[in-house]
């Protein structure tokens, strides 16, 4: 008994043996999980295994902008579709809830009243209410518009209906690709002229026109090279033909309403981040910069928002994590994302449920992680670097 | 560490040993019962908040041979999706969902179909403005579809076969259909036709709508529970056999007592005047008496709930029994 209790006060012992004693029931704990669950699938004859991935799926999905789907397809395929869709709403709503949420936050903090209780209202109003309400009023109201047949016409090309928003599909025609080149070396270039004016700026003091060169190298250059090989572009135009239209680019109002929701409720978590942001920036770098004469403009881009950024970062990786989980709330519209398509119907039309919610779940990891991971480099990126 | 284990022992059992479904309803005290989210004529809350319909009637039969008593079931709403995943893990006693017999369901999904309570087929809705006569003419139509059923694959099945493209719109229950067809978001509806018929009733003003003639497929529709418990699978089996054989033999909810006193043998068997096919059961020696006496014969309660009388004025048709033209048949009482 002394003995045992000389063992339990030495704390290198105890330390180990409570780590152990974790990670045992831990194991025993997971042991039992599974142990259970095959005991049960197997008594109750369901099937398990990952071959149904490779059996056709027999059913359609309509919404699938990338990847060219028939009923004959794998559910393999229904996984791909899956995931690119909810890639698609994800990475728009997050480029979208930045920007606006950017705007907001800064608008918030505005001298002019109006402005900052208008944008107090919006905050309040849409990070207080479920998200998964907002998605369904905005469809409802997007399912309230006129339909097909009464397609509202914009601009004589855009035709708005309940059945989404059509428009002239740009095709590509030969010698197109010249033109696509000279942008992506436009591109380039304006990037290296930037970095050259920089470093001249630093040594020298003088200052070039790097905008506005910028500009003639990506839109004139090109727009003129257009011209010379003969406006090599056309437009496939929507036309209403039988019960809707043909050709032309759709934009379904499960998306939009996807996507306004998503983009609408998390710009209002990321405003008050890039108002906790800029608040966070001390008043004496606001006076100090004014005392030496910035235009407030400059002070804004060149003194408060970098030093903001590192109060930013971090919380808004996790709005845009929210945002692509939150995705998974498509099914309520019928939009055909990775939970709807693969989680939803070919869990169902298979019955497999634990293997469809495992590959699911394995999927949000990895989009998640992946997210994380790139927000983590720029996050360091912008920290102060101390020499 | 030994208590643990003790309760690691205890819990397991509790997984791994299953009771029969029989003796867990009976010590419930009432049967849990899997219903749609609201299909008229099948299962859907009347005007008092009773769940009533074909479905429904399916269910209270069951209570009723269990306990003698209608009132004794509580009704569980599942979605087309929901309902597997809710019997599978015991939710629920048992399905009357208007749930097609498939062999993936019967076999791949571990449950026992036993028997068909309504012969259906997939139909198709559309707006009578549209002007369309037949299926075939849908070219390029938005169709809405639950998901997660069979009509789901008979679609893709029946528009590739006839070399028509059309988009579907998934969704998720009845009402979601109905509020974007009514919309106007899609063209057609599909589902059983006793669906479309139902939530045709349901319509502002029904005769704004057309079922198309096309049927594409047989949907036999039945109760349906796990696989393994046969003793359950039974009583459920044949409390729908019971209310087919009572047509056949022309007993009513309203003849049954006079009926106690027939001659015909099978008549006194089915009643449990003769015999001891209750306690076969493990139910009472009555059991199909107070069915026949509580909820009525089938077609009693086919009339009630989707018969011509009613809003989804539905023939007979393939439900009429094998001696008048249709093809419902019960195996013999004896």
């Amino acid at each position: 008994m002394r003995s045992n209790l000389g063992f339990f006060s030495d704390e290198k012992f105890r330390s180990i043996f409570f780590q152990t004693l974790v990670i045992g029931l831990f194991a025993l704990g997971l042991f039992f999980v599974i142990s259970t669950t095959s005991y049960n699938l197997e008594k109750r004859n369901i099937a398990t295994g990952w071959s149904f991935l490779q059996n056709p799926a027999g059913f359609d999905i309509s919404f699938s902008p990338f990847l060219e789907f028939k009923s004959t397809d794998t559910h393999l395929k229904v996984y791909f579709v899956g995931v690119l869709n909810t890639l698609l709403v994800s990475v728009t709503g997050c480029i979208a809830a930045t920007i606006l949420g950017f705007i907001l936050g800064i608008v918030r903090l505005s001298s002019n009243w109006l402005l900052s209780r208008l944008v107090y209202i919006y905050v309040e109003f849409s990070r207080n209410v479920p998200l998964l309400l907002q998605i369904i009023l905005w469809y409802s109201i997007l399912i309230q518009l006129p339909r097909v047949k009464q397609s509202l016409q914009v601009l004589d090309v855009f035709y708005i209906s309940n059945r989404g928003l059509y428009s002239p599909r740009p095709i590509f025609e030969s010698g197109f690709s010249y033109v696509f080149i000279a942008i992506v070396l436009a591109l380039i270039s304006s990037f290296l002229i930037n970095r050259w004016a920089k470093k001249r700026q630093d040594k020298t003091g003088q200052q070039f026109p790097v905008f506005s060169s910028s500009i003639g190298l990506i839109f004139i250059i090109p727009l003129i090279l257009f011209f010379i090989l003969g406006s090599p572009l056309s437009f496939e135009h929507p036309e209403l033909k039988g019960f809707n239209f043909k050709g032309g680019l759709v934009i379904r109002p499960e998306f939009i309403a996807m996507f306004l929701a998503l983009s609408i409720y998390t710009a209002a978590f990321i405003s008050e981040i890039v108002r906790a942001g800029i608040m966070s920036v001390s008043k004496g770098q606001r006076e100090a910069s004014a005392a030496i004469g910035l235009k407030q403009t400059w002070i804004m881009r060149l003194i408060i928002i970098p030093q903001a950024l590192r109060v930013i970062v971090p919380p808004l990786t996790s709005q845009y994590l929210n945002l692509t989980k939150n995705s998974s709330l498509g099914i309520a519209v019928g939009y055909a994302d990775l939970v709807h398509g693969f989680g939803g119907i070919s869990l169902n039309q298979t019955g497999q449920a634990i293997e469809c919610m495992a590959i699911v779940m394995a999927t949000y990891l990895s989009i998640s992680l992946t997210i994380s991971f790139f927000m983590n480099i720029y996050n360091r990126s912008i920290q102060f670097k101390e020499k | 560490m030994k208590k643990l284990l003790s309760i690691f022992a205890v819990v397991a059992f509790a997984f791994s040993a299953h009771a029969g479904t029989l003796d867990d309803v009976k010590n419930r005290g009432f049967l849990k019962c899997g219903v749609t989210t609201g299909l008229a004529g099948f299962a859907a809350p009347d005007d008092s908040g009773e769940w009533a319909g074909l479905d429904a009637d399916m269910c209270r039969a069951v209570a009723v041979a269990v306990f003698g008593d209608r009132s004794k079931v509580e009704f569980i709403t599942t979605t087309g999706k929901s309902r597997f995943p809710t019997l599978a893990s015991g939710e629920v006693d048992m399905l009357a969902r208007n749930t097609t017999w498939t062999i993936s369901r019967d076999v791949n999904l571990g449950f026992e179909f036993v028997g068909v309570n309504f012969y259906d087929g997939q139909g198709f809705m559309v707006p009578s403005a549209l002007g369309v006569s037949s299926a075939t003419e849908l070219d390029g139509a938005t169709v809405c579809i639950q998901t997660g059923t069979t009509t789901e694959l008979n679609l893709a099945d029946f528009f590739r076969l006839n070399g028509i493209s059309y988009e579907a719109l998934p969704i998720e229950t009845n009402d979601e259909g109905k509020e974007n067809l009514f919309a106007g978001r899609c063209d057609v509806y599909t589902t059983d036709a006793s669906g479309l018929s139902s939530t045709r009733a349901a319509a502002s003003n029904p005769d704004k709508w057309v079922v198309l003639p096309e049927i594409i497929s047989k949907e036999p529709l039945g109760p349906l529970v796990r696989h393994g418990d046969h003793q359950w699978g039974d009583v459920v089996r044949w409390s729908l056999n019971a209310m087919i054989i009572a047509e056949e033999l022309g007993i009513t909810s309203e003849n049954v007592d006079a009926q106690t006193s027939s001659n015909v043998p099978e008549v006194l068997r089915l009643l449990g005047v003769e015999g001891n096919y209750g306690e076969m059961l493990e139910l009472s020696n009555d059991w199909a008496y107070q069915i026949i006496k509580q909820i009525g014969n089938y077609s009693e309660s086919y009339e009630a709930n989707v018969g011509p009388d009613t809003p989804l004025e539905i023939a007979r048709g393939l439900n009429a029994l094998w001696t008048q033209g249709g093809i419902l048949y019960a195996p013999p009482f004896r």
